[in-house]
């Protein structure tokens, strides 16, 4: 009996990268269901599917989910509080 | 991030299932050892596959290399093993990834840990390090079924000796060579403590391999005392 | 469409009639999965379908495995284009369970062990196209395809058949399941290639 392997979120950098211009997997993200925070790159993500889902390394629910059609992408982060990104310090905050 | 143009521009046989490809990716921009690139095939009517292979070295001006393991029954893989000539193009997005990488400014020691061709990006580290004259000790346990699975196996053996403070252990998994100490087995505790670093040292960690293979290895590590924010994984699943 | 390389064709795409378009053909039997495979034993199983009132008919696995039995051999196409044809299954017709069950709704929504689900019209489990399946190729049906029991509705694409089916609620509108929710077409019928919202 196989357990069908997950990969590490570093792996969304690639189909992610395409709706945003910003390396996701050094951003942190905060999971919806249980509260523990990490970075994207930690997440489990299931890509042997019709689209990738992205679980919680902790919980194992899902976090994000992106299906991908020819020309079109869709990406539900419902299970994902907040993504936190490093930003480049070039202007004090509020200023 | 778009696709660009890509040739190939030559390919080395690494083992009977595995070749590195040679692309020639005009204006390609620099990238850090453990970057993944995208591949894309476009076939004449319009039908397109996509894989994600790991850059095998620093890039050389524009060409950069993935060492790519024939799948069997892959609908890419063997395409590009057998199937894709000099010369022809491709198309290529990257490079791509922020956290499975060394950087050859970092100058703790590194203990790199490869399953199968998992060995990919860690050798990108190891080519790196020596490209930047870095002096960072390095250590690689390198897990394989057999020694004619080994890939880079004589650029490997030239680096051990050359390359001053890299250290190489190979772990047989289903037949060792002649004078091979021991049994075939799995990277276990003992292979991890004989040819690793202690986590005292507080190295850098790389683990790449199959999903199994990077659950038991950073489980191990981790149950050493390893801090878990210092073992970076990544995992490759069959994708053809 | 971007630079064709010469000489790659992709998997055969078949223009067989026997394939939906964009289907290629597969000896094997691909495992998809989007979690973990849930591990259920059959005497925690139950199936349970509950109706737009909240009404619930349920059957043990002892109960649904007296029920009496079909043994369908039927093509399956799935959305990530392998096709595998004459494959053969036992378990209890749609037909059977939904029998004695009072509604008025028009739509299903299937879910199952893992917190997976699927959303299509209730007539499509109807009139001998559904089944509950626990067997597949003469043995136990393997937790990775979905074991103990899934799903197999096969004139839709295969992620309608839910694996490791829980039960189904019934209801007057359409409640889109999990790849439903992310772009997925509520019905998927693979001769109309019907794989994202709107195609």
């Amino acid at each position: 009996m196989t357990e069908l392997p997950y990969l590490d979120g570093n792996m969304l950098d690639g189909p992610l990268g395409e709706v945003f211009a910003i390396d996701l997997s050094t951003a942190t993200g905060r999971c919806a269901h249980c509260g523990t925070a990490g970075p994207v790159a930690g997440l489990r993500v299931y890509s042997q599917a019709p689209g990738l889902v992205a679980r919680c390394p902790t919980c194992v629910e899902v976090m994000m989910r992106m299906v991908r059609a020819p020309d079109r992408a869709w990406l539900d982060l419902r299970g994902t509080t907040y993504l936190r990104f490093p930003m480049p310090l070039d202007r004090p905050p509020g200023g | 991030m778009g696709w660009q143009p890509a040739r190939l521009a030559h390919r080395r046989v690494e083992t009977p299932t595995a070749q590195t490809l040679v692309l020639q990716v005009p204006g390609w921009a620099a990238h850090l050892p453990g970057q993944h690139v995208d591949i894309r095939l476009t076939a004449s009517d319009g039908y397109q596959a996509a894989r994600s292979y790991s850059l095998a070295a620093p890039a050389d001006g524009e060409r950069i290399e993935v060492t790519v393991q024939r799948v069997p029954d892959g609908e890419v893989s063997p395409f590009l093993l057998e199937g894709y000539r000099e010369g022809d193009p491709v198309e290529v997005r990257g490079p791509i990834g922020g956290w499975f990488v060394w950087r050859p400014t970092e100058s703790d020691p590194v203990l790199l840990v490869a399953g199968g061709s998992g060995v990919v990006p860690l050798m990108a580290m190891i080519r790196a390090r020596r490209t930047a004259g870095n002096r960072a000790p390095f250590r690689l346990i390198y897990s394989v079924r057999t020694p004619s699975d080994v890939f880079y196996n004589e650029e490997l053996r030239h680096r051990v000796r050359d390359d001053a403070g890299l250290d190489v252990a190979y772990v047989y998994t289903r037949e060792a060579p002649e004078g091979w100490r021991g049994e075939p087995h799995r990277v276990g505790l003992a292979d991890v403590t004989t040819h690793g670093w202690p986590p005292d040292l507080e190295p850098l960690v790389y683990v790449c391999g199959p999903t199994g293979f990077v659950e038991a290895v950073s489980d191990l590590l981790v149950g050493l005392g390893h801090p878990p924010g210092r073992v970076r994984t990544e995992r490759f699943g069959p994708t053809g | 469409m971007g630079i064709v390389t010469p000489g790659f064709t992709g998997r055969p795409r078949s223009g067989a009639p026997e394939l939906p378009p964009g289907q290629y053909l597969t000896p094997d039997f691909p495992v998809l999965s989007a979690g973990p495979t849930p591990r259920v034993p059959h005497e925690s199983w139950e199936f349970v379908i509950t109706t737009e009132t909240g009404a619930e008919y349920r059957w043990s696995w002892a109960e649904m495995m007296a029920l009496p039995q079909e043994t369908p051999t039927v093509d399956i196409h799935c959305v990530t284009r392998w096709s595998k044809l004459g494959t053969s299954w036992q378990g209890v017709s749609l037909d059977t369970l939904l029998d004695g069950v009072d509604t008025a709704a028009a739509y299903a929504l299937a879910h199952s062990y893992g917190g997976y689900s699927t959303n299509l019209p209730l007539d499509d489990l109807r009139a001998g196209r559904a089944w509950l399946v626990h067997t597949y190729d003469g043995a136990d049906l393997p937790a990775e395809h979905g074991g103990p029991a899934r799903l197999l509705v096969p004139h839709l694409y295969f992620w309608k058949s839910a694996k490791w089916v829980r039960g189904i609620r019934l209801g007057l509108e359409d409640t889109p399941g999990f790849w439903e929710t992310a772009g997925y077409h509520d019905y998927g019928d693979p001769w109309r290639e019907q794989r994202y919202q709107g195609d």
